[in-house]
């Protein structure tokens, strides 16, 4: 069992909670992943560790209240724990010998992407951060990016904060000011990273994607996170999760995602009506 | 003096009818009433060249049991079991009996052999449901850790048989379960849960303690575990990685690997409504293998009411490596064997959705390397099934976590931990292997066997330091 020890609301969708897991933090790192259950019988949900400190054995988890699987992890509160949690899983990101790098997030995989911005940061590469969210109600972690960034791009669909646009053009408009970037790292909904890859690949930079596809065992077991990188079958949990994303399948990446779809929706409307009732 | 029974023919065993099982996920065999039992056990004539107990991996007293099961003394009987095994009432349902201790046994000369198996089960079954709990004793501590990685049928059994003999045993699990293939992979309706769950806590009884959520290759290194003072470590983390054919149209929405499909199905428990963990409800299935694994998940596929299932399967009924058993029931309950079929694409509609797979027929050659009969291409034998789910099961290819972190851990090319051969050691010093990660993908029985051997093995060696 996982005690919850901190739990935050960083907007309407978007929950940050700092769990006691002193095996995990001991061994973390950007880019790795956890798989957790809320409770007995919940559905085994991977979450990218946030932020981790070994010292005080805990780590942070941001994730977006999608399904009943987050839902449930949700409905827990500070003092209560959480059933199962494992890892460090995956490999952790390579951030060795970068000198110039932008990081690309998007919505809650920004809180992915931070911790990889701040190691990089921390080695003293040169960091470029562009995030981008829906709208103003959406955004998070601005003032965290800005911390680790010498240059920050925010972005909305609509403009209602920073600037008006996708993520990509504020890439193209950084790359054509001339920044030589060693590589591009972006995390984000499948569909951004698709069209991150298709700009960068214009300009020929290396580009880093992290893959987060259904799973089950997270260790390679059940092959439920297979890809198609390169032509050849490679599994998110053992392999990645990041990925050369020049060399990723993303439209097959897309469908696959799709496969659960009626059933996750079926589930949280249940689980909806089920938190409905204990509320009234 | 005890009177044999000289019919000729095994004892049969009640089932569940085929048309009520399709429609559950309750254990199919019912197991033999008392009488049966004792009826069955006065068969085995006691023969003085036991030659069922050589041919037994984990080296059971078989006609030590039997002979209690003939006397009525079922404690008795149980009591020479679990000299031998840990996992009795698995054994006895999982064990590929035909190719190990019925194989061999005299009365099948001339008939049936003795059903051993069932008998063992019948043993476990009456001790679980009867049995006075003699709770054994824990045995007083000699104060040497041992960690073993996986809790699946080897590791649980090394870590039963070094509990016993004195030592503090720490089992790491991956999974939130304890069990491993045996909660995972095969099905509730060929061994309950229920009676797994009983078998892992009398070995927690035992002093054993069980860390689940713990991935040793990740959360922790195999050198963590000596720096936190074990003396040994017995590695025995399973088969993994789920193999693919390499053909197109594998990544469809309703393509499974064996892995993921009963994964969903026994530990996520997926057929039950109240579970949260979705699965294809199909109306078609094609399954691509012939063994275990492969009967397993067209069965479970067919009681989640898919109405017409397939084996494909590259050569012949009688080279399926599954357990006949399992082969005779999957026929029973209605699945469809293509046997000397090999899949060449699977289809897909503009959604990404599976339609169907393209096969073609094989005719056997000559005996490859193996000393199996290799299929050969029928030229001009296409045809096509019909079906929304594939499943694939075609073996596994042992997991990469431990022997990418372990340095000085040989391995194979193909990825099994090198071991001496003869009681799991590796080539690293106070490092056991046994199981699917040294032998690639093999029977519960088999993992056992290693287990057991790597638990006398290590109390050997830490044993002499004592001496030393």
């Amino acid at each position: 069992m996982f005690e919850i020890l901190e739990k935050q609301a960083l907007n309407q969708t978007v929950t940050r909670i700092c769990v006691h897991a002193p095996l995990v933090a001991r061994k973390a790192e950007p880019g790795q992943f956890v798989i957790l259950r809320a409770k007995e019988n919940s559905e085994r949900i991977p979450l990218t560790i946030a932020e981790y400190d070994r010292e005080q054995g805990n780590i942070t988890l941001i994730f977006q209240v999608m399904g009943a699987g987050t839902l449930e992890i949700d409905s827990l509160g500070v003092g209560e724990h959480l059933q199962d949690l494992v890892g460090p899983l995956g490999k952790a990101t390579e951030t060795e010998g970068r000198k110039k790098v932008c990081v690309v997030g998007g919505g809650v995989g920004c809180a992915i992407a931070l911790p990889i911005a701040k190691k990089l940061h921390e080695q003293g590469a040169v960091v470029h951060s562009v995030i981008g969210f829906r709208n103003q109600a959406l955004v998070i972690l601005e003032d965290a990016f800005r911390a680790i960034s010498d240059e920050l791009r925010v972005m909305t669909d609509d403009g209602s904060h920073g600037e008006k646009g996708l993520v990509t053009t504020a890439l193209e408009t950084l790359i054509n000011a001339g920044n030589q970037y060693d590589e591009v790292i972006t995390i984000g909904p499948l569909i951004m990273m698709k069209f991150v890859c298709l700009v960068t690949k214009k300009y020929g930079i290396k580009t880093v994607v992290s893959m987060n596809p259904i799973m089950i065992d997270g260790t390679g077991m059940c092959g439920g996170c297979r890809l198609t990188v390169g032509g050849e079958i490679k599994f998110a949990c053992v392999d990645g999760p990041d990925f050369d994303g020049h060399q990723v399948d993303f439209d097959e990446a897309l469908r696959r995602g799709e496969m659960y779809r009626e059933f996750e929706q079926h589930e949280r409307e249940t689980a909806c009506k089920l938190f409905d009732r204990e509320v009234r | 003096m005890i009177k044999r029974n000289m019919e000729p023919r095994v004892t049969a065993m009640p089932t569940q009818p085929a048309e009520v099982r399709c429609g559950n996920f309750e254990e199919v065999a019912l197991g033999y009433t008392l009488e049966m039992a004792v009826r069955e056990a006065q068969r085995c004539l006691n023969c003085k060249h036991k030659p069922c107990v050589a041919a037994c991996p984990v080296g059971i007293d078989i006609p030590g049991f039997i002979e209690k099961v003939a006397q009525g003394d079922i404690q008795g009987a149980y009591h020479v079991l679990s000299q031998s095994t840990a996992l009795p009432a698995v054994c006895g349902r999982v064990c590929p009996q035909e190719n190990q201790c019925e194989g061999v046994c005299v009365r099948g000369i001339k008939g049936d052999s003795v059903g051993i198996g069932r008998l063992e089960r019948f043993v476990a079954d009456w001790h679980r449901e009867h049995g006075t709990r003699d709770v054994m004793e824990k045995p007083a501590l000699n104060g040497r850790r041992v960690a073993v990685v996986g809790a699946g049928p080897s590791g649980l059994t090394c870590a039963g048989d070094l509990a016993r003999k004195g030592y503090s045993v720490t089992v790491y699990e991956a999974l939130h379960m304890a069990g491993g293939v045996l909660v995972y992979g095969i099905p509730e309706f060929r061994l309950p849960k229920a009676i797994v769950k009983q078998e892992i806590d009398g070995l927690i009884a035992l002093g054993v303690n069980i860390q689940t959520d713990v991935v040793v290759g990740r959360t922790l290194s195999v050198d963590d575990l000596f720096e936190m003072g074990y003396e040994a470590v017995f590695i025995g983390s399973g088969a993994g990685l789920p193999r693919f054919m390499g053909i197109p149209g594998e990544s469809l929405k309703g393509v499974y690997s064996a892995n993921e499909y009963l994964t969903r199905i026994n530990l996520m428990k997926a057929y039950d409504q109240t579970s949260r963990t979705p699965i294809q409800r199909s109306h078609s299935v094609a399954v691509v293998g012939g063994g275990n694994v492969a009967m397993d998940a067209a069965r479970c596929a067919k009681r989640l009411g898919a109405e017409r299932v397939y084996i494909v399967y590259r050569r012949g009924m009688e080279q399926l490596p599954a357990r006949h058993e399992e082969v005779e029931h999957a026929q029973e309950e209605g699945i469809v064997f293509r046997t000397l079929a090999s899949p060449l694409e699977v289809m897909g509609d503009e959604n990404g959705w599976v339609t169907g797979m393209r096969c073609q027929q094989m005719t056997l050659g000559e005996p490859d390397a193996s000393g199996r009969r290799s299929p050969v291409v029928m030229e001009g034998s296409e045809f096509y099934l019909a079906v929304d789910t594939v499943i694939i099961a075609i073996g596994t290819s042992p997991n990469p976590l431990i022997r990418q972190t372990t340095a000085g851990l040989e391995t194979d090319r193909h990825g099994c931990i090198v071991t001496n051969g003869i009681d799991g050691l590796t080539s690293r010093p106070q490092v056991y292997a046994g199981g699917d990660v040294v032998t690639g993908a093999a029977t519960v029985i088999l993992a056992m066997g290693a287990g057991k051997q790597a638990a006398e093995a290590i109390d050997r060696e830490l044993s002499a330091k004592d001496k030393a």
